[in-house]
């Protein structure tokens, strides 16, 4: 081995004295001392969630479109694919498919998630029942016609009293009378819980009812109000004016631009670009050229002034 | 007291962004990133306590290696 | 008080078990001792790892740059992320919704993860621009550049913990790359209950372990030495032993 490789291994020269217990001590002192400081100063957000109830009752409109999109299959969730149905096949690159490969792990049916089954633990209403049962008979052509005219109609549709819908009169079948139903559950705060409900008592996924909120616009406006879509860079920031996640620059990055911005498959292709430079970031030591940047560019020349000033060069 | 002790400064609210062609950063990002490069540049800057320290380990070294090697 | 040459003690056990002492348990050295994996193991880690390596109270003289000190910081702050975080478990996820006390302890958190990228970040920039990783110190690197990428999922799984709106949106929006690549078969975002339990317990084992292996290593490897001035005129070669980056 060279000498050069003997010194880079192991230091035979002077070492002085330096106390590192004192200093982790220290270290975790002037640490604790600036999250407290930084907490008295700024404390944290805790911006309440929003819930179906408010949901229901300030975007009545929005909450039935959306409603109505999970009936006929038609919604983000509905036509998502694995892992939560088959609608589609789900993002790819080239013949990357892991997302179709590791299928439906986590199945939701739309239409009984979210309209038959909560409809059925209104107790007592013959009517919304009938309807009910009146849509599920009918043809799947029949049942596409009434959601869809009545998806135009809640484009214009007007707040009632007590935050029922009204829209122009139309051929929408037992439509209305599910939906209105379906509100006003809502609005009283029965469906939050509801959509929880599983085989157990306990319950902590939220997957159900998170989904349903995603496929309508609340959780968006109040996104975008925070500056947390995606096109604002969102994913670096945190609601109100607290810093955020700065150490994602890089992979929110990648969305703004071509050809991810604009792709069906933007997700799985920044990942697997992130995890590539996630390697290179790891292999460093080993990739020529990126291992020697530090020596080309001598800001070590700074950080070990003192050092080079005061020990002699190998050759004198 | 702990309960009554609120924010000095609220933050709770909307978010300054600094908008530069397509990039858009929240300012509060802005400037801890333009903080992280000040701090590195300070730290290699600033002088590091412990010097007559170093330099008298340094010394010692030569002359026990002069020493070793008479 | 300076301490002069205090080279680094060579690697070997200190005679471990060469002794016949009863009282310290350490058994003669017979051909069963040999074998013994507790002996084998307990030669290989002193001998990796002897105690004035472990803790020394003497650091080389190039150690003379306020750089040094953000690798020592992001520990601090680590251990104030877990301590908050230990504080905020005993009373449960709901609790800092609550109460001031709860909220306050949940901004220490916050602050204290703030921190620790903001000094984990210059730690790396200081170690890339040493070229830290030379001299067999390829692990060292790798091991710090894998805490660093661990970290983030950690702290994705304490963002969609939190039960609040944030919360919300970061689990809809994280489902989609997740999903993407059929992680989210068996990591599903959306499921507070399992995201809680990463967070709290197997994400902070997982950063702690590599964190404490990176930590292990440097005290192993020992600091870096600077790049030998005389040398710079040089082109590095390939395979050359400064750059180098192969374990020893």
């Amino acid at each position: 081995m060279s000498r050069y490789t003997n010194r880079t291994r192991e230091w035979v020269g002077p070492y002085a004295h330096y106390d590192l217990v004192k200093e982790l001590c220290i270290a975790l002192g002037v640490m604790t001392l600036l999250a407290v400081v930084l907490t008295i100063l700024f404390s944290s957000p805790d911006e309440k969630p929003s819930t179906i109830a408010q949901w229901s009752t300030a975007m009545p409109a929005d909450f039935v479109t959306t409603a109505v999109s999970e009936l006929d299959g038609t919604s983000g969730t509905a036509e998502y694919g694995p892992p939560y149905n088959h609608a589609a096949e789900g993002q790819h690159a080239t013949f990357l498919k892991p997302q179709e490969w590791l299928g439906v792990s986590h199945p939701i049916d739309t239409a009984s998630a979210y309209v038959y089954e909560p409809l059925q633990t209104i107790p007592g209403d013959a009517a919304v029942r009938a309807a009910t049962a009146t849509y599920k008979a009918a043809p799947a052509a029949k049942r596409k016609q009434w959601t869809e005219a009545y998806s135009q109609a809640l484009e214009k549709a007007t707040v009632g009293p007590a935050g029922t819908l009204k829209v122009a009169p139309g051929e929408y079948g037992p439509v209305p009378i599910m939906m209105n139903a379906l509100l006003g559950l809502a609005q009283t705060g029965g469906l939050e819980g509801n959509l929880l409900r599983s085989n157990q008592f306990f319950q902590s996924d939220y997957t159900k009812p998170l989904l349903f909120m995603a496929d309508g616009k609340l959780l968006e406006e109040r996104a975008e109000a925070d500056h947390l879509l995606g096109e604002q860079w969102g994913m670096m920031n945190e609601t109100g004016s607290y810093p955020g996640q700065s150490w994602l620059w890089l992979y929110t990055f990648w969305y703004q631009i071509e050809p991810f911005k604009a792709s069906e498959n933007a997700d799985i292709l920044v990942v697997l670009l992130m995890t590539v430079l996630s390697l290179a970031f790891l292999l460093i030591p080993f990739i020529p050229g990126l291992r020697d940047i530090p020596r080309w560019i001598p800001v070590h020349r700074l950080i070990w002034r003192e050092h080079y000033r005061s020990t002699p060069s190998p050759e004198s | 007291m702990i309960d009554v002790i609120s924010a000095i400064f609220d933050l709770n609210n909307p978010a300054h962004v600094v908008h530069w062609h397509f990039f858009e950063m929240s300012l509060s990002n802005v400037i801890v990133i333009c903080l992280m490069l000040v701090v590195f540049v300070l730290a290699i800057l600033l002088p590091f306590p412990g010097a007559a320290r170093r330099q008298a380990a340094r010394t010692l070294k030569g002359k026990s290696d002069s020493a070793a090697r008479r | 008080m300076s301490v002069g040459a205090t080279p680094p003690p060579s690697s070997g056990a200190p005679g471990a078990g060469a002794s016949g002492a009863g009282a310290s348990g350490a058994v003669a050295s017979t051909s069963q001792g040999k074998r013994s994996w507790t002996v084998r193991t307990r030669e290989a880690g002193v001998g990796a790892l002897p105690p004035e390596k472990l803790l020394p109270d003497g650091q080389p003289t190039y150690v003379d740059s306020w750089i040094y000190v953000f690798g020592v910081a992001t520990l601090a702050a680590l251990m104030v992320i877990v301590g908050s975080g230990l504080i905020l478990s005993l009373k449960g996820p709901a609790w800092w919704h609550d109460t001031g006390v709860g909220h306050f302890f949940n901004s220490i958190h916050l602050w204290a993860v703030e921190l620790f990228f903001f000094t984990m970040v210059v730690h790396l920039w200081g170690k890339y621009w040493m070229a830290a990783w030379r001299g067999g110190r390829a692990r060292v690197w790798m091991t710090g550049a894998i805490a660093f990428l661990i970290a983030i999922p950690a702290a994705l799984t304490g963002y969609v913990s939190q039960q609040n709106f944030d919360a919300q949106w970061i689990s809809t929006q994280a489902k989609d790359a997740m999903n993407s690549i059929g992680a989210g078969a068996f990591f599903n975002v959306t499921n507070f209950g399992q995201m809680y339990s990463w967070h709290i317990l197997l994400f902070p084992i997982a950063v702690v372990g590599v964190v404490a292996a990176h930590v292990l290593l440097v005290r192993r490897h020992g600091v870096v030495p600077p790049f030998e001035l005389a040398e710079r005129s040089k082109p590095p070669k390939q395979g050359h032993p400064e750059t180098d980056g192969a374990p020893s």
